[in-house]
This record gives structure tokens, C-alpha cells and sequence, in this order.
């Protein structure tokens, strides 16, 4: 039956009599609609009203007014045709290899629209795989605003063509003189630069190549070469390690080049069957308290006159040759004992050293060929390292004398890091052709002619050979941003190729390296591995440099052991305010460096560490003198330097291309006489003071053992997991309970085995400090730069952070000793007071330490505003947008975690780091908001990456692996001590840490159920 | 309130042979005269230190909070020390005017008009600190329930600062009608007495039309007294709530389950002793000595002494407790005030709250005006350090060593403290100049009883 219902529209329809309804009907406007306003020309007869006049003329008015008010412009030009493999909202990512002649890695680089915005690691790469903190940071360098944005002429920009034209022109001139011209590079390990630069000498016979390494392993890699015949270092395999000697080597910082902290990490933790559970050992000797001694098991403080007896007598020991040292029988016996752990462990055992002296490298090197050890590798040899400080010392002299009286120069600096600086600067102003390749207008590109503006890595091509047979690429990830050329590039045009320098490389690999394989399959994986090595003969004789070593003398005066600093390095990223940012592992100290002293030395010298009454720290400056070189620098009463030394961090005190606000810290390179990081200097204290900017100010863990759980492998082997990780009891009813037990909760829990359920867990046995995660946080939630002095108050804004703790006794066992067999207040109250201070070798440990989403989180009740609050996934949200900023939460929170905005810190001239220029802010995230003043933000556990791989898998409709729910932190931890997933996924890797005896909640017995958790750190002792 | 008998062995608390003329017209006196030469100096004072702490507020809403001394570690500091602190002084207002006119001590009369108009006064400035120390304050309407277009959102009834906005809002609101209430036979009066229309015309206003007919006098006594109802549970729940943004916490040093009592004892003292401040001053200044006798101060001084030898046990039991627990954190948390870095406000707040306020049982002291005056002070010196102890030392060395540091005021946190002292005498200034500060209708009331005038006739019949 159809419908007939009638719908009234008003109730004029009912009305016959009106023809409203009609009308309504048939006109679309009801009333007499107005003529044009003032339409008649005659004013009297107008049909505009007085009226009507005023309210077109109100409207006119304040329309033209609004409409002069005009809103800020915020250009966004869409893509006219878009790429095809850019869509907005989805990130790129491409395999590259950083190289810059200190640090290599191979990397993935994410991009978003077009953006480098963040380095990953890239696990499919067998080498070098793993981003340490300065590779991490790298990406902000690449939009640093003091780079060198086109080529210059004496500081004047000029374009590529007058450089190229008016260079090959010097050169030719040069050429016909036969006067020599010095190519310096650092070390390269590229094979088709290399022969680029054979081409180049081709054409211009009168070039010589000089390799020149900031930080030389001259030594190494003369011991090397007298071992086995080739100029290469050997690499280590550290996951093949049980015994692990290290006498002066932080192989888990820099040594060698670094990158060796992910093989250690996998012997670090206990495996095995239940009461047979092995993990390595590692016996640590050295001067200055490092990232490898802070991680050792047994820390010697020594000497470097004492690492060669150690060196020495360690030989004697596997030899039963007796050669007598005067080490105390304290160190003699430890050598001993170490020797006869290291038979034990046979191919496993290995043995490296750092120190700068060619018998001490020879004689590692005959330890680990006797040991037969298997984890060092002499056949997979790798050249990241070639330069050779002869070579170079000569350089200086010949620019000097006149005989070389050109210099091309490509991503080295040495008027900043050569410790003959000055000289160096003097004979490059003879020259007649100076030109150096840099991205910053640096301590050497001021003294040239020509500065030819390079290219940023990630807008580069390049390739490496990481060690033997092991090739990587690197590739652009972005076109250059400023004017600029590789250094390649142009030597290439120089010497009349047509080739373009990524041409160039992809002849080289199809003709020497890929052997058929796709150059675009190499491309995209970021590396190439062949099979390629050579077996090298051992054939040094030992025995004369072992009653050499055994002769070493110590000169009167301090020795002073120069290292390079995590966040820093070389100091060719000083200008990154991340890493200026970032805390040191070690000193937790940032935007400094400064002179580590022993506390006995210090008492000695007069020099102290002062707290503020806002508990900032201040340090005496030292002047450290060596021979007519005087160095000023702050102290730092280093736990564990042994005394009779001194320690001080390279790569500071820059000041030429740099902002000022990054000009800080001391230049230590003239100190570093002769490349060797080993020196004899006298230090006196001054009467001034510097002011530390520290993140941590308490360096101890006052005997609290809850917070961290360790045990030893002993016991950890034979006791009871209740034993070495009991759960914290509550009373009730006068009965002991678990505090984690439903009786002792007064809170309903929410069903959690719905959906996902999020979880990390952190593994202190292979954390080691190195702080990889703390700047891929940064990077991935655009955390602020708040500089020196907010750091200084304690305002830093880091959403994860690495305690650091050193112990008060010996060991940390022992503070847990002191705390028990307290008698009374009285000695109480000292002991506390004595508690503070760390032993003078003390044991070290590290936990990372983010929000821990805690379950039940005093933050959340706390909120007036319910601006945190808790996810159905486990997170503890912030909504920054709803917080109101008082803090309470923050004061809440047992973990002080959370992190306030003190001041706007994005485009604010008070804070003039990468937020407040447009190119520094082209490395934000744009899946992460970026917190105005006056609310409060933390970790987040990387939400936006766990909702992306949620949305994926459902738009794929398939499920989730294990694996792919990340965090920033998780996934660039290379040691693994990070793990991120599901617990409902029951067969996930975290699922079954949460189950592991060695698991526990950070100060589980307030109660707040936290969702990231620990495992007990155990220790080989 | 009629008058009863009153015993000849109870000191008269109005002495100087005063009339209800007498009353009328000491009390009005300081309306109707031109203020003198001392009060436009300390006017001058307090409004400059008014403007200096407005400037800092102004410097601190502007730039961030970042300009206060706080860090990532002590979050609060003086903001709430300073809250708590003007709570605390505000609670001996409601106490004098209910919770003694429901006991019916008449010696309140004296000084009750006083006691109310500090606490609303110190309210204020109590008020002003949750909404400044904010780092967005101009969404602090945020913290009200109010009906919004922001979604779903509501506010967390959870959270003890949100208790805190409720209780101080109903006890500034209570205070207030209870004072006005007791205002208007006084308006009235100077209403009466007015000869500049203008002033009449004000006073009219104020008087909200007071005709002093006998139906008038019965409502006042009735709303008096359910008002009194209605405020004396507030006298217990403001600064229990207060309290509870420190007990309900997982902090040690703050997850304390006698905060409660605990704070109201310390407001009751650390309100009395302002009382005393202030009284001390006024009776002197405007000539009030017949009213505010020697007999009140020295009652007011057995309040201060009983109410800081609770605040003394309180310390002890958390010391106790501590110890008790068996809770390393707690026992570390109350160790490190007493010895740690902050040793001296610990020992600050424990010499001007424990120590001092028990010299009072020696009737000389108590009984000497100097002295009072002297204690007054230090024991609002005292609780300013309690609050400050309770909060920073517990916050700045707490659960991970880690994070431990200090804390150190910045001028602006000093400024914005010296501004609410002025804004508080700013008010109080004005408030002593317009307002008549001794509820006269009341001690009329009791003149027949308690005056001396007729105390010593009856005496001698």
C-alpha cells in the first residue's frame, strides 16, 4: 500500500484562507527582496533606507577590517606530481652507511616526506650494524645552520665552476713546477675512492695522498703489520669471548673504532641450563673509569706503566717465562689468576689492549695468537683505520720547509685536531692552493683559499669496505639541501671524467666487487658480503719487546690518559645539540668536558667538587702543563681513576663553525703529543671555578638494593631465584604476604588480556650505558635542547634516562652489608653521611630508567584534569593538550620520570638549539607533537610507532608478529638489553621475560604494578 | 545572647568603665578619622610589596615557570609552601567565630571581626598560589566541573587537588557570608552615625538595610548560629583536605596517615599566632586596649601553647613512625630532614613550633605583650618551615638516588611570597580603616557582664 502520509511544514498549511503556504511554494523569497543598495540615482527617491545605509555600511566596514587582519601565513605547497614513492603520513626508509672517519655504522634512515628525520639500526647488515649515539644523532647534523651552504673564495662565495676552474688551474701549475700537493683524507675504506684519487694522481703526478686520522691507531697498526705483514687491524668477534682482557682498551666505546658492544653484550648475559648457567668474564685494567670498565667484572686501576707489566707479565704467566715487573703483589697475583682463567677458557679467552705503544700492541697480539684465540679475527682484518702519525708529522714540516705547497683537503680538520696546530695553520698559509672540503666553516676552512661546502652524508653516495669481503653502500637519503659537491665529485671532473661520483661507484662494484649480483639489490640492502679474505701468517718475535715493556719506566708528574667522550667523540658533531645534550654514561655530566681526577689526587692538589645550594655541581679549573703547553680545564673527581692519573675528553673547545651556545669545554688536542694519548703533565689547581651542567648529582645508591637487583653468577647458579630476587613482603593480618599479591592490592584491576598489552623489559646484564637510546628518543619524540644552564638546574628534559650508580664499598654487596649491620640512630645517621661518597673503585652499574607505565600510577589519581591517565594497552597516556601544568604528578611519581616545560622551548631565542630555526626543525617527527610551555610530557612508549604497526597489520589483516612492536629505544639498542612486545602474545620474547626468575619491578613494593621491568643484573665475580 | 552572670573571679573582658556609648563610639572612631601619618607608611609598604609581587606574577605567567627555582625533581616548593602557609594562617577565623560561639566563649566577641576578615583575606592570598603555580594558568578553569565543549572531558574527582579546589572554595564562601552576616549591625551603626551622604549611602549599601527592629536581632542570632553549624566542620575538613594532597601520596615523608589532624592542629596555631600579630598591632594603633585586653591575649596564647604541643606530638609520631615502619625510604626520608641538607629548616621549624610556644606556660610570658608578640611571629616563621620541610625535603632526596638534588628559591619566588604579605596588608589596612574591627553589636552584648564597669559594681554590692 503506498504511503500516503502528508507532512505539514507549519501550521499555516492548515489555513485555507492564507496564501502563505502558496507563496512559501512558489517563491523562493517571500518578502520584497531589496533593490540595490542606493540603486536610483536620485538620493530623495532612493528605495535605501537611512536604515539600510548604516548596516551595509557597518557590514563594509568591519568586513574590510577583519579582512585586513591577517592570519600568519604557513606555506605547504603540495606536490604537483607526486612522487611515486612518497605518500605523505608514511615514512621511507633507505640503507645507508655513515663514514666519517671515526665512526661507521651501517644504518637505515628513516624519512617522512621526503625528510631524513631518523637513524635506525640496520639488522640485516653483518657488520657495524648498530648506531651508537653519535651515529644516532647524525640526522640533526645534517640540518645544522652553521653548515657551509655553497663553495667559497676566501670566505666570499664563489660558484662550483670558478672553484673547479680556477683549482685545476693551480694544480696544472703546480704540476708543471713538479711542486708536491698534499691530499688528506682521513680513513676512508672506500675502494672506489680510492680509485679516484689513483685516477686523480694519474692526471696530476705531483699529488701524494696522506691518510690522517684525528685519533690514530698508528701503533695498532704498526704492530699489526709486523705480525702479520699487512697495515690493517684485526677484528673481534666478542660474541665468541668467555674470558675478556682488556688492558687499557674501551672496546666498548671507541677502540679500534668501536662497534664491538653488541657481540659483548651476547656473552653477558647468563645462559645455559638452570645451575649451569655461563656468561663471560671480563677483566678490566685501566686509568680512566670507561664504558668497558664500568661493565667489566673485575675494574684494576692502573697505570699505563703498570699495563705494560701487566701486558708483559700476562705473557710470562701463558709461557712460564718469568719476566720480572715491578707490579704490587696485589696486581701480580691478579695477573695470575687471570692468566689461569684465560688458559681456561682457551679459544674463547682473548686479550686487547688500547694503549698507544707498538710492543704493548705486539705483545695483545702474541697473547691472542698463543691463546689461539677465536675471537680475534686477523683474516677478516679491517682498514677503517690507516692513518699514519709519521706521515703526517712530516706533512707539517715539508708545508713548512716549503717542499709541499698545495693541500686539498676532505672531511679532516687538522688546524682543530692536529696537536701541532699552529705550525700546521703556519705552513698551510704558504701554500699557494689550500682548499678544503667541509661541511662547516671549521678551525681549517678559515685558513684556506678554497672552501669547497660538502655534502652531509645523508645527501652523499659513498661505499666502505667495513673489513675484508664486508662492503657497504651509502646513498642519498634527501637531495642536497645547500649547494654542494662530494669531495669525489670534484676530483673526479678534476682529473677529466665525465662520470658522476654514484656512476662511478656503481662501475667500481659491477666490475670488482658484485661479480654479477645487482648493484640495486646492493643498493637496497645498504651492504654487499663476499666471501673474499686472505689467510695471514703470524710471524713476530716477541721476546725483545717483552724485556722492553718490562723496562718501562713512569716519568715524575701525572699521566694523563686523553679518551674521546661518548656523546662527543672526535668532536666533528660539537655542533649537535643532542649530543652536547647528552649526559656522559660515565660522569653524567653534559656540555663539558673536564680533567678526572682521583679524589686522593685531588685531595693532594688542592682541587675540589663543590655543590651549590641548588644542588649544582662546581669544579676547581685545573691547568694541566706539558712541557710549554698549558691546557685549562674543570675537574671531575672521577670513582675509579687511578691515581697517579688524570683523564680528559677530546673533541671539546670548539670554536670555529659552531654556535656559541656550543662552544664549551676545552680543546685537548695540543695536549696529544705525537698521537699518543698518553702524556706526562703536571696539573695545578687555580683559584677558579666552573659550573657543571650534571644530570645526576647523587652518585651512589645509599645501599638500596631493591632498585638494583644484582647477584653473582655463584649464587645465581646455585640459590634459589627467591634467594638473589625476592619479592618485597607486606604485612597483613600479621601474616607476610606478596606485595604483589590481590590481597595486599585495595584496586580493582581492569581485564588486561584483551588486545595488546605492552610491555619492556630491560636487561641490566647487557645494558651497557652506551646511551644509543637516549638519543633515538630524543629524535623520535622531539624532546627539547634546553641548553647548559637549565641542565645546571636539574631541568633536563631527557624521557629516558641511564642512572648511573657507583657502589660505596668495594662492591655494591657490601653497601647492602653496611645497610644491614646499621646499630642505632647515631650510626645510622653517619653511616647515611658516609654512604654518599663512592669508594675509590667502585663497582658501576647502569639502568635505563623511563616512565614504567605503571598500572596502578600515582600520577594518574593525581591529575585535577585527568591529563594522564591510563590505555587500554598499558601505556600511561599523556594528553599534553588537556595538561594544565601542576606538576603534581610529576612529585608523584617514585620514578621522576616526568619531564616539565619550564619555558616554550621551540622558537624561543632563549633556547637557540635546532627548535628555533627552520632547518633544525625539518628533523621533528611529525608523528609527535611538540610540547608548548607549561605542560608536562614523558615517555610515551613510543605510541605512535605500536599504533602504526597496529593500523598496518589490520590494513593487511593479518596478525602481529613478535618483533614488530617497537619503541625508539628498543630498537636501537644493539646489545639487545631492550626488549619491547605483547604479553598477551604469549610466545612473544617479552612474554616469556616477564616469566624469567631474573625479572623484577622496578620499587614493585609501592605497589604500582609497572608495566616496563627489569632483569637482575648478575655479575661474573 | 542575653546576659548571664557572669562569676567576679573572671577576668572582665572590657575594662576602661566603658558605656555602650563608650563601645559606639571607640569602635567607629577609626571610620570616621582621617587615617594618621604611621598608617599611609605602612599602606605605602604593603601596597609596594603588593605591586613587586604582582610584577613577579606577572614576569612568571608571561614566561614560564621556569623562572621559580623548581626543578625535575622538587616540583613544588615555595608555590605550595606558601598555599598551605596562608590556609593555615586562615583557619583560626572560622575557629574564633564558630567553633567559640558554639562553646560560647564571649571572649571571641573581641576578636572575632578581626580573626574572619584575616582568614578571608589570607584566603585570598592562599587562592592565588594553585592558580599561579600552574604552567598554564589561564586554564585553570580547567580544575571545575563545568559543563564544556572539550568532549567527554571531566574533571578527575580523584585527585586531591581537585578536593582542594572544593574545600577552599566552600570555605572561602562560608567565611564570607559569616563574617558579613556579623558585619551588618556594625555597618549599621557607622551607617547611623554617618554625616557625608556618601558615606551613608555606602554604608547603606553594606548594611544590606539593617533596621535593628527585635525580628532583625532574632535572624541574626538564628543565622549566626546555623552558620556556626555549617563552618565548624570546615574548620576540620580545609586543611585535612590540604593534607591530603601530601597523605595521599606515594612520596615518603608525605604518604603520612596523621597528616589530618596533624595540619589542622598546626593551622589552628600557626592562625592564632596571626591573630596575635595582628591584634597586638590594632589594639595599639587604634586604641582598642579596653577591648582587646591582656585576658584575651593571654587565652589566645594557651590556644598557641596547646595547639603546638599537639604539632610537637605530631613530629615525634612521625619520627616515631618512621623509625616504626621498618620502610627503608621512610626511615632515610626522615633522617635526611633532620640531618640531611635542609637540617636547618628542620631544626628552624622545630626551635619556633616545639620549643618556643612552650615557654607560654609560665604566666609572665604569656601575659606580656612584647612577648606575645614576639612568639607570634616566630611561630608563623615556625609553620612557614614546616610546610617548607614537608614539602621540598621529602621531594628532593626521594625513592631513586638518581634524581636526588635541591632546591633553591629564585627572586621570583621570594617576590611573589613578599607580594602576598603586602596584597594580605593591603587588604588588612583597608579592611582596619573602613570596616569596624570589633564586632560592637557582640560586645555590647556582653558589657553588662563582662565589662568592668559593671563587674566591679556588682561586685561591690
Amino acid at each position: 500500500m503506498p504511503n500516503q502520509k502528508k507532512y505539514w511544514k507549519s501550521e499555516v498549511e492548515l489555513n485555507d484562507q492564507s496564501t502563505l503556504a502558496d507563496d512559501l511554494a512558489q517563491k523562493e523569497f517571500v518578502q520584497k527582496l531589496p533593490e540595490d543598495l542606493l540603486g536610483n540615482t536620485e538620493l530623495p527617491e532612493s528605495d535605501t533606507s537611512r536604515r539600510d545605509f548604516l548596516k551595509y555600511m557597518g557590514f563594509s566596514t568591519a568586513a574590510a577590517t577583519l579582512a585586513a587582519c591577517e592570519g600568519p601565513i604557513n606555506t605547504s605547497i603540495p606536490y604537483v606530481v607526486q612522487p611515486e614513492q612518497i605518500i605523505p603520513g608514511i615514512a621511507n626508509y633507505y640503507a645507508t652507511t655513515l663514514i666519517d672517519g671515526f665512526d661507521t655504522a651501517s644504518i637505515l634512515i628513516k624519512t617522512r616526506e621526503g625528510r631524513p628525520i631518523k637513524v635506525e639500526n640496520n639488522p640485516d647488515a653483518p657488520v657495524n650494524n648498530v648506531a651508537n649515539a653519535r651515529v644516532q644523532a647524525s640526522v640533526l647534523s645534517l640540518y645544522d645552520s652553521m653548515r657551509v651552504q655553497g663553495p667559497m673564495q676566501a670566505g666570499v662565495d664563489v660558484s662550483w665552476d670558478t672553484l673547479e676552474a680556477n683549482v685545476a688551474q693551480q694544480l696544472m701549475m703546480l704540476a708543471e713546477k713538479g711542486e708536491e700537493v698534499a691530499l688528506i683524507t682521513p680513513s676512508l675504506a672506500s675502494p672506489t675512492t680510492n680509485q679516484i684519487i689513483k685516477d686523480f694522481q694519474a692526471k696530476f703526478s705531483n699529488i701524494s695522498h696522506h691518510v690522517y686520522d684525528a685519533l690514530s691507531e698508528t701503533a695498532a697498526l704498526n704492530a699489526f703489520e709486523k705480525a702479520y705483514g699487512k697495515r690493517a687491524l684485526p677484528s673481534y668477534d666478542f660474541s665468541k669471548a668467555s674470558c675478556i682482557v682488556s688492558v687499557d682498551a674501551d672496546f666498548l666505546g671507541d677502540w679500534q673504532g668501536g662497534g664491538y658492544d653488541t657481540g659483548y653484550a651476547k656473552t653477558r648475559v647468563p645462559k645455559g641450563k638452570k645451575g649451569k648457567a655461563e656468561m663471560s668474564k671480563h677483566y678490566q685494567f685501566e686509568s680512566n673509569m670507561t664504558l668497558s670498565g664500568a661493565n667489566a667484572d673485575f675494574r684494576i686501576p692502573t697505570t699505563a706503566t703498570e699495563q705494560q707489566f701487566v701486558l708483559a707479565a700476562l705473557y710470562g704467566a701463558l709461557t712460564n717465562k718469568s719476566y720480572p715487573t715491578s707490579l704490587s703483589k696485589a696486581l701480580k697475583a691478579k695477573v695470575s689468576e687471570i692468566a689461569t682463567a684465560l688458559k681456561a677458557a682457551g679459544k674463547g679467552a682473548v686479550v686487547v689492549t688500547g694503549l698507544q705503544n707498538e710492543d704493548a700492541q705486539r705483545a695483545a697480539l702474541a697473547i691472542n695468537e698463543l691463546l689461539g684465540s677465536d675471537v680475534m679475527d686477523v683474516r677478516q682484518n679491517t682498514s677503517l683505520r690507516q692513518g699514519d702519525a709519521s706521515q703526517i708529522n712530516q706533512l707539517v714540516n715539508d708545508l713548512n720547509s716549503g717542499k709541499v705547497k698545495g693541500v686539498i683537503m676532505a672531511g679532516v680538520n687538522p688546524a682543530y685536531t692536529l696537536p701541532n696546530a699552529d705550525a700546521f695553520i703556519a705552513g698551510l698559509k704558504k701554500a699557494d692552493l689550500s682548499l678544503s672540503f667541509s661541511m662547516k666553516n671549521d678551525e681549517t676552512a678559515v685558513h684556506c683559499q678554497w672552501v669547497a661546502a660538502t655534502p652531509h652524508y645523508l645527501e652523499s653516495w659513498g661505499d666502505v669496505e667495513m673489513k675484508m669481503g664486508h662492503y657497504a653502500l651509502m646513498q642519498p637519503t634527501i637531495r642536497p639541501l645547500f649547494d654542494t659537491k662530494q669531495f669525489q665529485e670534484v676530483l673526479l671532473k678534476l682529473s677529466g671524467s665525465s662520470q658522476s661520483y654514484d656512476d662511478a661507484i656503481k662501475a667500481y662494484w659491477n666490475a670488482n666487487i658484485l661479480g654479477g649480483v645487482s648493484f640495486n639489490e646492493a643498493l637496497h640492502d645498504g651492504f654487499y658480503v663476499t666471501t673474499n679474505s686472505n689467510r695471514l701468517g703470524y710471524r713476530d718475535n716477541v721476546d725483545a719487546l717483552m724485556q722492553r715493556l718490562i723496562r718501562a719506566k713512569s716519568k715524575a708528574g701525572l699521566e694523563l690518559h686523553l679518551y674521546t667522550k661518548t656523546g662527543i667523540g672526535d668532536g666533528q658533531q660539537a655542533n649537535n645539540p643532542w649530543l652536547q645534550e647528552f649526559p656522559d654514561p660515565i660522569s653524567r655530566v653534559t656540555w663539558d668536558n673536564y680533567l678526572t681526577v682521583s679524589k686522593a689526587d685531588a685531595e693532594a692538589l688542592g682541587l675540589n667538587n663543590l655543590s651549590q645550594s641548588d644542588g649544582a655541581l662546581d669544579g676547581s679549573i685545573a691547568e694541566i702543563k706539558l712541557n710549554d703547553i698549558v691546557v685549562k680545564a674543570p675537574v671531575l673527581i672521577q670513582p675509579g681513576q687511578a691515581v697517579g692519573t688524570v683523564g680528559l675528553a677530546l673533541g671539546y673547545g670548539k670554536t670555529a663553525g659552531m654556535k656559541s651556545e656550543m662552544q664549551v669545554g676545552t680543546n685537548a688536542y695540543p695536549l696529544y703529543q705525537n698521537f699518543n694519548p698518553v702524556q706526562t703533565v703536571t696539573v695545578t689547581a687555580t683559584s677558579d671555578m666552573h659550573e657543571f651542567a650534571c644530570t645526576q648529582l647523587q652518585n651512589t645508591l645509599m645501599g638500596r638494593g631493591e632498585i638494583v637487583r644484582e647477584t653473582s653468577l655463584e649464587i645465581f647458579n646455585t640459590k634459589d631465584a627467591k634467594y638473589w630476587n625476592s619479592m618485597t613482603q607486606v604485612s597483613r593480618d600479621h601474616e607476610e604476604i606478596d606485595v604483589t599479591s590481590a590481597d595486599a592490592d585495595m584496586w580493582q584491576a581492569f581485564d588486561r588480556s584483551i588486545g595488546h598489552h605492552f610491555n619492556l623489559s630491560i636487561d641490566l646484564n647487557s645494558c651497557t650505558g652506551c646511551g644509543a637510546c637516549v638519543i633515538a628518543c630524543h629524535a623520535e619524540n622531539n624532546v627539547p635542547v634546553v641548553g647548559k644552564q637549565e641542565i645546571r638546574k636539574s631541568r633536563d628534559m631527557h624521557w629516558l634516562r641511564i642512572d648511573r650508580y657507583y657502589s660505596s664499598q668495594d662492591t655494591f654487596e657490601g653497601d647492602l652489608e653496611t645497610v644491614e649491620n646499621i646499630s642505632g640512630l647515631g650510626d645510622s645517621l653517619s653511616t647515611f653521611n658516609k654512604m654518599e661518597d663512592p669508594s675509590a673503585n667502585p663497582q658501576v652499574t647502569f639502568q635505563p630508567v623511563m616512565c614504567q607505565h605503571c598500572n596502578h600510577a600515582p600520577c594518574e589519581t593525581v591529575c585535577p584534569v585527568a591529563a594522564s591517565s591510563h590505555g587500554r594497552q598499558g601505556q600511561n597516556h599523556m594528553a599534553y593538550n588537556r595538561c594544565v601544568g601542576t606538576r603534581y604528578c610529576a612529585n608523584n611519581c617514585p620514578y621522576k620520570v616526568r619531564r616539565f616545560n619550564w619555558f616554550l622551548y621551540n622558537k624561543n631565542d632563549e633556547f637557540d638549539y635546532h627548535m628555533n630555526d627552520d632547518l633544525g626543525r625539518m628533523v621533528l617527527n611529525p608523528d609527535v607533537v611538540v610540547r608548548s610551555r607549561g605542560v608536562m610530557e614523558k615517555c610515551s612508549m613510543c605510541i605512535q610507532m605500536t599504533q602504526k604497526t597496529i593500523l598496518d597489520a589490520k590494513l593487511e589483516g593479518r596478525e602481529i608478529k613478535d618483533g614488530e612492536f617497537q619503541t625508539a629505544c628498543s630498537s636501537a639498542c644493539g646489545t639487545g638489553a631492550l626488549a619491547f612486545g605483547d604479553i598477551n602474545d604469549k610466545d612473544s620474547e617479552v612474554a616469556h621475560l616477564k616469566e624469567d626468575n631474573r625479572m623484577y619491578h622496578l620499587l614493585e613494593s609501592i605497589g604500582t604494578k609497572p608495566n616496563v621491568m627489569y632483569q637482575v643484573k648478575v655479575r661474573n665475580t | 545572647m542575653a546576659s548571664h552572670y557572669e562569676a567576679p573571679i573572671r577576668k572582665p573582658l572590657v575594662t576602661g568603665n566603658k558605656s555602650y556609648h563608650d563601645v559606639t563610639v571607640d569602635i567607629a572612631a577609626p571610620v570616621e578619622n582621617p587615617p594618621n601619618k604611621q598608617w599611609f607608611i605602612a599602606f605605602a609598604i604593603a601596597l609596594t610589596a603588593f605591586l613587586w609581587g604582582l610584577g613577579c606574577i606577572i614576569y612568571t605567567v608571561s614566561t614560564g615557570i621556569g623562572v621559580w627555582g623548581l626543578n625535575k625533581t622538587v616540583g613544588w616548593a615555595w608555590d605550595i609552601t606558601n598555599f598551605v602557609w596562608w590556609v593555615g594562617i586562615g583557619h583560626a577565623g572560622t575557629l574564633i567565630s564558630a567553633v567559640l560561639l558554639l562553646f560560647r566563649q564571649k571572649w571571641r566577641m573581641a576578636i572575632n571581626r578581626s580573626a574572619e576578615a584575616m582568614t578571608i583575606f589570607s584566603v585570598i592570598q592562599a587562592g592565588l598560589f594553585p592558580i599561579i603555580h600552574m604552567g598554564r594558568p589561564w586554564l585553570a578553569y580547567w580544575v571545575l566541573p563545568i559543563p564544556n565543549q572539550f568532549g567527554s572531558l571531566w574533571v578527575n574527582f580523584n585527585s586531591p587537588l581537585l578536593w582542594d579546589v572544593f574545600a577552599i572554595s566552600t570555605y572561602l564562601s562560608v567565611s564570607l557570608v559569616f563574617w558579613w552576616t556579623g558585619l551588618l549591625p556594625d555597618f549599621a551603626m557607622i551607617r547611623d552615625r554617618a554625616i557625608k551622604p556618601f558615606q551613608k549611602k555606602i554604608y547603606g549599601l553594606l548594611s544590606f538595610g539593617w533596621s535593628g527592629r527585635a525580628k532583625d536581632w532574632q535572624r541574626f542570632e538564628e543565622v549566626s548560629l546555623v552558620l556556626a553549624g555549617l563552618a565548624t566542620p570546615l574548620v576540620l575538613s580545609v586543611h585535612t583536605i590540604v593534607s591530603f594532597d601530601f597523605a595521599t601520596s606515594v612520596i615518603p615523608g608525605w604518604h603520612t596517615t596523621i597528616f589530618p589532624p596533624y595540619f589542622v592542629a598546626g593551622a589552628i596555631f600557626s592562625g592564632f599566632a596571626m591573630v596575635n600579630t595582628l591584634l597586638i598591632i590594632m589594639r595599639k594603633v587604634s586604641h582598642l586596649e579596653n577591648y582587646i585586653t591582656r585576658q584575651h591575649i593571654e587565652l589566645m596564647n594557651i590556644v598557641i601553647m596547646i595547639t603546638g604541643s599537639i604539632v610537637g606530638v605530631a613530629y615525634i609520631t612521625e619520627l616515631f613512625i618512621a623509625w616504626y615502619s621498618g620502610v627503608e625510604y621512610e626511615q632515610y626520608a626522615f633522617l635526611n630532614r633532620a640531618t640531611g641538607p635542609y637540617w636547618w629548616a628542620y631544626w628552624a621549624m622545630m626551635t619556633c613550633n616545639v620549643f618556643s610556644p612552650q615557654l607560654m606556660w609560665f604566666k609572665k610570658l604569656r601575659t606580656s605583650i612584647m612577648f606575645s608578640f614576639i612568639i607570634s611571629i616566630v611561630v608563623n616563621i615556625g609553620m612557614w618551615f614546616e610546610r617548607f620541610v614537608i614539602i621540598v625535603t621529602s621531594l628532593h632526596r626521594d625513592y631513586l638516588p638518581s634524581s636526588w638534588t635541591m632546591f633553591s628559591p629564585t627572586f621570583v619566588d621570594i617576590g611573589i611570597f613578599i607580594g602576598t604579605i603586602g596584597f594580605f596588608f593591603v587588604l588588612f589596612l583597608l579592611y582596619a580603616r573602613t570596616f569596624p574591627v570589633i564586632a560592637q553589636a557582640e560586645v555590647k552584648s556582653i558589657l553588662k557582664t563582662s565589662g568592668d564597669k559593671y563587674k566591679n559594681t556588682h561586685s561591690h554590692e
